[in-house]
């Protein structure tokens, strides 16, 4: 029913800046749903898939977002 | 053992918690995103012997953890932590009946009775919407101009959340608090938040450095979690001349920054903690 944690498979894997697109570097224990900033561009951005890498806009804030 | 981590986005803060529990043997982690989550109530049944709520929506963190704990499972934080934690109305009750310091609070339902309650108290005051963290929509007012502006917005433009007026006294902090962590029953590590703003928070600009955990704010900062029910939280404390306060209380603290700075692993406490309460200890 959930995801489970997987293990990096250690190949460097790039995935597209979506607003720039900069290839960016995913590190290795890259999971998807991860949090990453665009290091060309700073565009917050969300790890949509690993296989293929893939990653989106991150969503704006909401209203009840927070701690 | 399996642990859920229910999460939306996973921030550095989620990360860093993910990585202390990969380095526990026998300890299977469990992700639940609660993008992709569905309910079917009274018949849930969810493989995981404690569940980690690290939600970024509180109404999703909310209504989660009462349909996993509807469902049998143990959560850190609890429902009820978050519930209380989540509304300041309901976390200033708690620190009172507990006899935690606190700012003062006046509570009030309308526009007119709350710039009455904003007279007596005297200006600056701090209107707060009651649910809301990040330091959203915080207003200090220092005059009665400023309180009738405010009031008068917040009742034609905002929602009934912003009809609840939650008015603190403003407390001179000099340009900085105290943010305190709590976990289980001792205070693990403190930052200060230092900003040139009012507002302090980090999520704002406020720049962290590490701050002592004293006698007097371990004290205080256990007793701020006692008093919201327990578990993982941190505590926004303001530091008076007289006394420390307790601000706020927040159930679902972010840390990231935080633990170069304190030099404490901070997620690896919660890791320890977590796995406790999963022992049933």
């Amino acid at each position: 029913m959930f995801a489970k944690l997987k293990k990096w498979n250690k190949e460097k894997m790039k995935a597209e800046c979506p607003v720039c697109g900069a290839m960016i570097d995913l590190p290795e224990g890259t999971v998807v749903g991860e949090l990453i900033e665009c290091p060309d561009c700073g565009t917050e951005l969300e790890v949509e898939s690993l296989n293929p890498p893939t990653v989106k806009e991150a969503p704006q804030e909401e209203e009840d977002w927070g701690e | 053992m399996k642990i859920g981590l229910l999460h939306s986005l996973l921030r550095k803060d989620e990360k860093y918690l993910m990585d202390e529990f990969a380095k526990i043997k026998g300890v299977e982690l469990v992700l639940i995103d609660d993008r992709e989550i569905t309910f079917n109530l009274g018949k849930d049944k969810f493989d995981v012997d404690v569940l980690i709520e690290r939600c970024i929506n509180h109404s999703r963190a909310l209504h989660g953890l009462k349909l996993f704990e509807a469902a049998g499972i143990k959560c850190v934080n609890s429902y009820n932590v978050a519930t209380i934690c989540g509304d300041k109305l309901l976390t200033s009750v708690a620190l009172a009946e507990n006899n935690v310091s606190q700012p003062e609070v006046r509570v009030a339902f309308t526009e007119e009775s709350a710039l009455k309650a904003i007279e007596e108290m005297g200006y600056p005051v701090v209107l707060k919407p009651a649910v809301g963290s990040w330091g959203r929509l915080l207003s200090k007012i220092n005059d009665k101009d400023a309180a009738e502006a405010i009031l008068e917005h917040k009742t034609v433009l905002g929602s009934y959340h912003h009809s609840i007026f939650y008015i603190q006294k403003y407390v001179e902090k000099k340009g900085k608090d105290i943010r305190s962590f709590v976990v289980g029953d001792k205070c693990i590590a403190a930052i200060y938040r230092t900003s040139p703003h009012w507002i302090t928070n980090t999520a704002r600009g406020g720049v962290a450095t590490n701050c002592p955990v004293t006698e007097e704010l371990n004290d205080i900062s256990v007793r701020a979690a006692q008093a919201v029910g327990g578990g993982i939280v941190a505590i926004d404390v303001f530091e008076t001349e007289q006394c420390l306060m307790v601000n706020e209380v927040n159930y679902t603290m972010e840390y990231k920054n935080s633990i170069t700075t304190t030099g404490v692993n901070i997620p690896q406490k919660m890791a320890e903690y977590i796995l406790q309460v999963a022992e049933g200890k």
